[in-house]
């Protein structure tokens, strides 16, 4: 989902960036609410964002025959909810710009959008959506964080459609050609992304309930 | 709960791993190419003219370079989480009465009545 440096024309880069800043002061205000308010789980939250790190460092192989990676921003959107995402995923973006050449300055803003903004809130609408629906935890965790990390792709398809439309087909065409690149590739990635965050939940629920406690997170549920 | 945990490390490793043992999809310019690569290939493709407009500040001098940072990354990420649920796993089985360790800590009370 990284759109390279420069790879985005100077309009559309701005835009992005523009898009995505209010978001950025948000999360950061949550991010300070967050370790004001439950001091104690700092340390899940740090984890949540390392939970981002690894997975976006994890290139793997899909069934069309290319590799792409996970997100990891389903799990800190389900527990903190999703403005202190946008910080969590920011950083990983810029890490992964300044350090690897993955990703850019440039198309930063169009990069935290998809990965940091868009792909949190719907982990967490879903998540909402599935418990509310009576839906148990762990499906309810999968579908948001496996429809989380397909939402991020779709939008990179969308911001790659959008500043180049196909010279013959169009904006339609285009968005076709790179939805096939990203998208198609991103399901069985999108189910392992599921599946682990839902690991990693398990561990949380019988490790750390006093910590989802005080998030108020899944009340009730035990091992 | 140890048992189903089980089982989704064993989905993860399947559907990571069948892609490798599948036949390849026909006409692929480089098997398991990255995605963000092919999506630069098609913009270049479509639009010969375009010409990224700035670049990167700094690049891995080499690929060496680059699965060393990606290392990195992923080294940090996991270890971080690791000491989260080591350590909250540590208290919770000290505040269990019926861990091991209580009942070890009960016995060495025992002994010294």
């Amino acid at each position: 989902m990284h759109i390279m440096e420069g790879f985005l024309p100077p309009i559309h880069a701005a835009a992005w960036g523009l898009a995505s800043l209010p978001f950025l002061v948000m999360g950061a205000r949550s991010v300070a609410r967050v370790t004001r308010e439950h001091p104690r789980a700092k340390l899940l939250l740090a984890s949540a964002g390392a939970f981002a790190f690894v997975l976006s460092a994890l290139k793997i192989p899909s069934v069309t025959g290319s590799c792409s990676h996970p997100t990891g921003t389903g799990l800190g959107a389900i527990l903190f909810g999703p403005s202190v995402m946008a910080v969590l995923g920011a950083i990983v973006l810029l890490f992964q710009a300044l350090l690897l050449a993955h990703g850019g300055l440039t198309t930063l803003g169009a990069n935290i959008f998809s990965m940091a903004i868009v792909g949190p809130w719907v982990a967490y609408g879903v998540y909402r959506l599935a418990r509310t629906l009576g839906g148990p935890l762990s499906l309810a965790v999968f579908l948001a964080a496996s429809l989380a990390d397909l939402a991020t792709y779709l939008v990179t398809a969308t911001q790659l459609a959008l500043a180049f439309p196909d010279p013959v087909s169009g904006l339609l065409g285009a968005l076709t050609k790179f939805g096939s690149i990203f998208a198609l590739t991103q399901v069985p990635l999108a189910v392992i992304e599921g599946l682990l965050t839902v690991l990693v939940v398990n561990l949380l629920i019988q490790y750390s309930r006093d910590d989802l406690d005080e998030l108020a997170f899944a009340p009730g549920v035990v091992r | 709960m140890r048992r189903v945990n089980l089982w989704l490390v064993a989905a993860v490793l399947v559907v990571a791993v069948l892609p490798l043992i599948l036949p390849l999809p026909r006409g692929l310019a480089e098997p398991f190419a990255g995605a963000d690569a092919q999506a630069q290939a098609a913009i270049t493709a479509a639009n010969p003219d375009y010409q990224p407009w700035f670049s990167p500040l700094w690049e891995p001098p080499s690929g060496e370079i680059e699965s060393l940072l990606f290392a990195l990354q992923a080294a940090l990420g996991a270890g971080l989480l690791g000491y989260y649920l080591g350590l909250r796993r540590g208290e919770s089985q000290r505040r269990k009465p019926d861990s091991d360790r209580a009942r070890l800590d009960a016995q060495a009370v025992d002994a010294h009545d």
